[in-house]
């Protein structure tokens, strides 16, 4: 009895967000099979501790498990990933040549004007290529449009995180856009799978 | 408000996450700011331009029915034959799916090594047959396109021309999610009286315009090709005759009403 009444709820309550897990999972592993092996086995525990699941937001319980199983994976296997997240967290002074490009000088016309006409692939290869805790900010908030609330639940952070983060995150994106038109003029085309 | 205060708060203020005190303050800075009024809007652009470029990746179809199944079995219950029955059906669906794949590759193994279009028509086959088993059709059911094309957003990272062609013959039925070459596709549902016409879109993003090709599996007629880079599967038991005229109406052709 309770159990047909917990498979009920966890119909209603996660099934409906598995596109979103799978998507977080494929935008921080960056390739289909692994993002499907960690989606599945993150929605399997989500099965196995929904008893632990004290009401909340659904979505941000569900990306918490499959955020947390992605960087487990990460830091066995692309631990150069998580290496640059750690700076990042831990030494916030350091400056990469993106934050350079755009931090200091605001945006210029010819610049936003290049973001705005970035074709999905460009847009695509660049957020692949933010580092990690930006990444996952700017896909929860930009694709599935969680609140600062939600993200900072989802990444354990606070909210002024979130904010800065997300700041910090979209300047980076701007600027590897900006870089890659700039030493890649031609409209990026799907390459030959 | 400094302009280093309200670079903290911008992308707050873009989000619409500030409480009103701290709301009016970059507002009022903005208005004399010409540094931070642009960052706004290369935030701006920036948001369009990822919205325009559909980031977000769907489950692909493995994944949603195994958690499924992973679902039922973790919370059984009390002797539920509805369950046991949804639970043989879809492994009935899986293995006789697999099974027609085995079949054809090996039908089709000695006569020619399969090209890319070959298995692709093996694939769009395979997914239609399964569509036909009781339940997978379409995951939206409508006539109406204004309702089956905005269900595929968010699904899939582009969109996919819906149309209705009933007054021609081909009432739209419906779309679902599938799986075509390795992509998320959409497919539309076509009736044609009793026939049921399976239209795969994936988008051919660099792909060079081709020629319709026809060709037949199993006793399923399948028409495709490319064109505005998106490329077009059609799988039906319909004759070859009249699903040529859904090719036509699909590319904007003029045929003959009935």
């Amino acid at each position: 009895m309770t159990n047909s009444y917990q498979h009920e709820q966890f119909e209603q309550l996660v099934l409906p967000h598995m596109d979103a897990a799978y998507n977080l999972a494929r935008w921080l592993v960056r390739n289909p099979h692994d993002a499907e092996d960690l989606a599945q086995e993150a929605m399997t525990r989500a099965i196995r501790f929904f008893d632990g699941f004290r009401g909340g937001d659904p979505r941000a319980w569900l990306l918490t498990i499959v955020r947390n199983s992605c960087f487990t994976w990460l830091g066995r296997n692309r631990a150069h990933d998580l290496a640059e997240f750690n700076e990042e967290a831990h030494s916030p002074g350091i400056s990469s040549s993106a934050d350079q490009l755009s931090i200091q000088t605001p945006p210029s016309n010819p610049e936003i004007m290049a973001v705005a006409q970035s074709e999905s692939l460009r847009v695509r290869r660049a957020l692949e290529e933010l580092p990690v805790i930006f990444r996952e900010a700017v896909v929860m908030r930009e694709i599935e449009e969680m609140s600062y609330k939600e993200i900072a639940a989802v990444t354990n952070v606070s909210i002024g995180t979130v904010m800065s983060r997300l700041a910090r995150g979209r300047d980076r994106l701007r600027a590897i856009l900006v870089e890659s038109i700039r030493t890649n003029p031609e409209p990026m085309e799907e390459p030959i799978p | 408000m400094t302009c280093q205060e309200s670079t903290r708060l911008l992308a707050g203020y873009f989000d619409s996450e500030l409480d009103l005190v701290h709301t009016l303050e970059v507002e009022d800075h903005l208005r004399t700011c010409a540094a931070c009024a642009s960052t706004l809007e290369a935030d701006r652009a920036l948001r369009a331009t990822i919205a325009r470029s559909r980031l977000r990746f769907s489950a692909p179809p493995t994944v949603v029915r195994n958690v499924r199944t992973a679902a039922a079995n973790a919370f059984p219950t009390e002797k539920s034959t509805r369950k046991r029955w949804d639970w043989n059906w879809s492994f009935a669906a899986v293995a006789a799916a697999f099974i027609f794949c085995a079949v054809l590759t090996w039908k089709l193994l000695p006569v020619s090594a399969p090209n890319n279009s070959t298995a692709i028509a093996d694939e769009a086959v395979a997914d239609h047959i399964r569509a036909l088993m009781p339940g997978h059709l379409s995951d939206v059911e409508s006539t109406d396109q204004h309702t089956v094309k905005p269900w595929f957003d968010g699904k899939l990272d582009f969109a996919p021309p819906v149309e209705n062609f009933a007054a021609q013959g081909f009432p739209l039925i419906g779309g679902r999610l599938d799986y075509l070459d390795q992509h998320p596709t959409a497919a539309l549902v076509y009736q044609r009286r009793k026939h049921f016409i399976s239209v795969f879109l994936l988008p051919a993003t660099g792909e060079p315009d081709r020629a319709e090709s026809q060709t037949s599996e199993r006793g399923y007629n399948v028409i495709s090709w490319t064109r505005g880079a998106m490329n077009y599967w059609l799988v039906s038991d319909l004759n070859p005759a009249e699903l040529e005229e859904l090719a036509k109406l699909l590319r904007g052709e003029q045929v003959s009403v009935k």
